[in-house]
């Protein structure tokens, strides 16, 4: 990374070199400039914005898909149907908890997995494959097999684990919980958890990889500890990195859609906003109120993602500019 | 105090040596902690590849019967050895869209990244955080209006809409990545060869290319993996033609019979590309991830 250049010079020397030609040649030389960049500009504001513009104008409509006879503006009721829809304040809720759940465990879990990777032992590679396993297993599959082969509570292998265990001790009444109705969030939790720390480990372990080994070893010539170089040395380096795995891991955690849906159907409140919105729309067929509550996801979205925006642009700053 | 005195003496006679075996213990220790972190995060996917390997009685028991004999049974049921589906439309409906999609990334995406760092374009920094804050919105929040030009374009069901969405969700990624690897094409080559003469084509491929190369194919094996996961467009704007691997695994649940085995199996067989894609490329995988600012 140190090795990339420095583009903010290079916007100058350019800025300066392009002064000189005069301004009729200006306008050309921009458009060859911006034209390569114009495809993917244009096909992304097509494709996500348009719509965007298009749920902000239906969630002022009143459109029910079974009642197409009673179709215009509806003002302001499709978000006085939300708010005051209780599912909804729930779905919030629950969002917010998934997600800090998921992306704290996984980040200390990911952390910690990450220290023991950057060091020295046999079978360093086997154990970095074996980790990043879960990461690699496709989202719906992998709610597949938790729900069914973990989960179930007549024939899966937490249950499974503890008849097991308690016959060993000559019990025969293991407790069987339907882990999916006693626990249901946390269930959904874990799985994503196990999920998501491999990837806040490979993240971090390439952050780790990449401070300075001589100022360590200087440290530990000057007798500072292990916690020490941790925390003085190694947690101030790892610090960009762990915002930037948080919150990348919460744009993504954010929209799970998959393991609500496999796992629990949103049921037991474990309807989070995107599973709430495809519920409206799909079983609900109420347009109008599902692009109020589209609206107030972005809204929710927007908070995260100014803070991610922030920490990614201070990132960027110190590395590229 | 003295009695620990008296033993620790031994060690500070030759301090070196025991605190060499000391650290020694420790790295073997942090060493086995490791593997068993390994194998606790190893062990759902273990379970679910011998569970596809087990009849469907022996898959269904509790406790869990380990030793029981291994047969490829499942794998048979996933192929449609008695109902008679076929996961091969499925699979090619996915292949296609991932595919289709990752190509059409990165013919949009290069040619953007190199207007924004080779030759950047005025407030290019701009322009990226508009591709990146994309990412930001929801999947959710454009759901509706694209199910609705969909359905008046004749286009539900049918998959070249999922490579236009897929790209969609790739392309603000792809073009972070490709900008931080061409942002490492030298400057000084690149005008040296401008002053000898050397025409674009040239440019890019002696110089730009070689410096690329490894970015397309991280760029590429993130799109990939992408949108072969990708569930919820697909559960929402196909059906039985366009329906991809994801869907189809989440219609092998029935509920009647058993179907653990036929479910692990159908689970292991479309995790298996990008399983391979991704062991043979981990550390691509960190770049990707990290759009690029981790290499």
């Amino acid at each position: 990374m140190s090795t990339l250049s420095t583009p903010r010079q290079q916007r100058f020397s350019w800025s300066a070199r392009q002064g000189s030609p005069g301004a009729a040649a200006r306008p050309r030389g921009a458009w060859a400039r911006r034209g390569p960049l114009l495809p993917a500009l244009i096909f992304m504001i097509v494709v996500t914005q348009l719509p965007f513009v298009g749920t902000l104008v239906i969630s002022f409509m009143r459109w029910n898909a079974l009642d197409p006879g009673d179709r215009g503006f509806g003002g302001l009721s499709n978000y006085r149907n939300a708010f005051s829809d209780p599912t909804l304040r729930s779905a919030i809720v629950t969002t917010v908890v998934l997600t800090a759940t998921v992306v704290l465990v996984s980040l200390v879990l990911g952390l910690g997995l990450a220290l023991l990777l950057d060091r020295r032992f046999r079978g360093r590679g086997i154990v970095r494959t074996m980790l990043i396993t879960p990461f690699l297993v496709v989202p719906v599959a992998s709610a597949l097999l938790w729900k069914h082969a973990i989960y179930n509570a007549s024939y899966g292998l937490l249950d499974g684990v503890l008849t097991w265990v308690w016959s060993l001790f000559g019990s025969g009444h293991a407790p069987q919980p339907d882990w999916l109705s006693v626990v249901p969030l946390i269930s959904v939790e874990a799985s994503l958890v196990w999920q998501w720390t491999p990837f806040m480990m490979l993240i971090l372990l390439a952050g780790l990889q990449s401070r300075a080994l001589d100022v360590v070893e200087a440290a530990r010539v000057d007798g500072a500890s292990s916690w020490q170089v941790f925390r003085y040395l190694t947690f101030p380096h790892l610090r960009r990195y762990l915002e930037l795995a948080a919150l990348l891991g919460s744009v993504y955690v954010v929209q799970n859609f998959d393991a609500v849906f496999t796992l629990t159907s949103g049921g037991l409140g474990t309807a989070n906003l995107p599973y709430k919105v495809y519920e409206t729309f799909y079983q609900g067929h109420d347009y109008g109120e599902a692009s109020a509550d589209g609206v107030i996801v972005v809204a929710c979205s927007l908070l995260i993602a100014t803070f991610a925006l922030r920490t990614v642009s201070s990132l960027f700053r110190e590395e590229t500019l | 105090m003295t009695a620990t005195a008296a033993v620790g003496r031994p060690a500070a006679v030759r301090p070196a040596k025991a605190r060499r075996n000391r650290e020694n213990r420790n790295r073997s220790l942090l060493g086995l902690l490791a593997w068993l972190c390994g194998l606790v995060f190893f062990l759902p996917f273990a379970w679910m590849v011998l569970t596809s390997l087990h009849s469907e009685s022996s898959a269904a028991t509790n406790p869990p019967s380990l030793g029981a004999s291994l047969t490829l049974q499942g794998y048979r049921e996933f192929f449609g050895a008695t109902t008679g589906v076929s996961p091969w439309p499925p699979l090619i409906n996915s292949l296609t869209a991932s595919i289709g999609s990752t190509v059409l990334v990165l013919l949009l995406a290069i040619p953007a990244a190199y207007a924004l760092s080779i030759k950047p374009v005025r407030k290019w920094t701009d322009v990226m955080f508009f591709f990146l804050s994309t990412k930001m919105l929801p999947v959710v929040a454009g759901l509706l209006p694209l199910y609705l030009i969909a359905k008046y374009a004749g286009m539900l069901d049918d998959i070249w809409l999922l490579v236009i969405l897929y790209t969609s969700m790739n392309l603000p990624i792809a073009v972070w990545m490709m900008r931080s690897f061409l942002a490492e094409v030298p400057k000084e080559i690149m005008e040296a060869a401008a002053i000898d003469g050397a025409g674009l084509l040239v440019t890019l491929r002696r110089i730009v290319a070689p410096v690329a190369a490894p970015g397309i194919a991280a760029t590429a094996l993130i799109a990939f993996i992408f949108s072969w996961n990708e569930l919820l467009y697909a559960e929402v704007l196909t059906g039985v033609v366009a329906g991809t691997a994801p869907v189809f695994l989440t219609s092998f649940v029935t509920s009647q019979g058993l179907f653990l085995a036929k479910v692990c199996a159908a689970a292991v067989c479309i995790s298996l590309p990008v399983l391979i894609a991704g062991f043979a490329a981990q550390d691509k995988l960190v770049q990707g991830l990290s759009l690029g600012a981790v290499k």
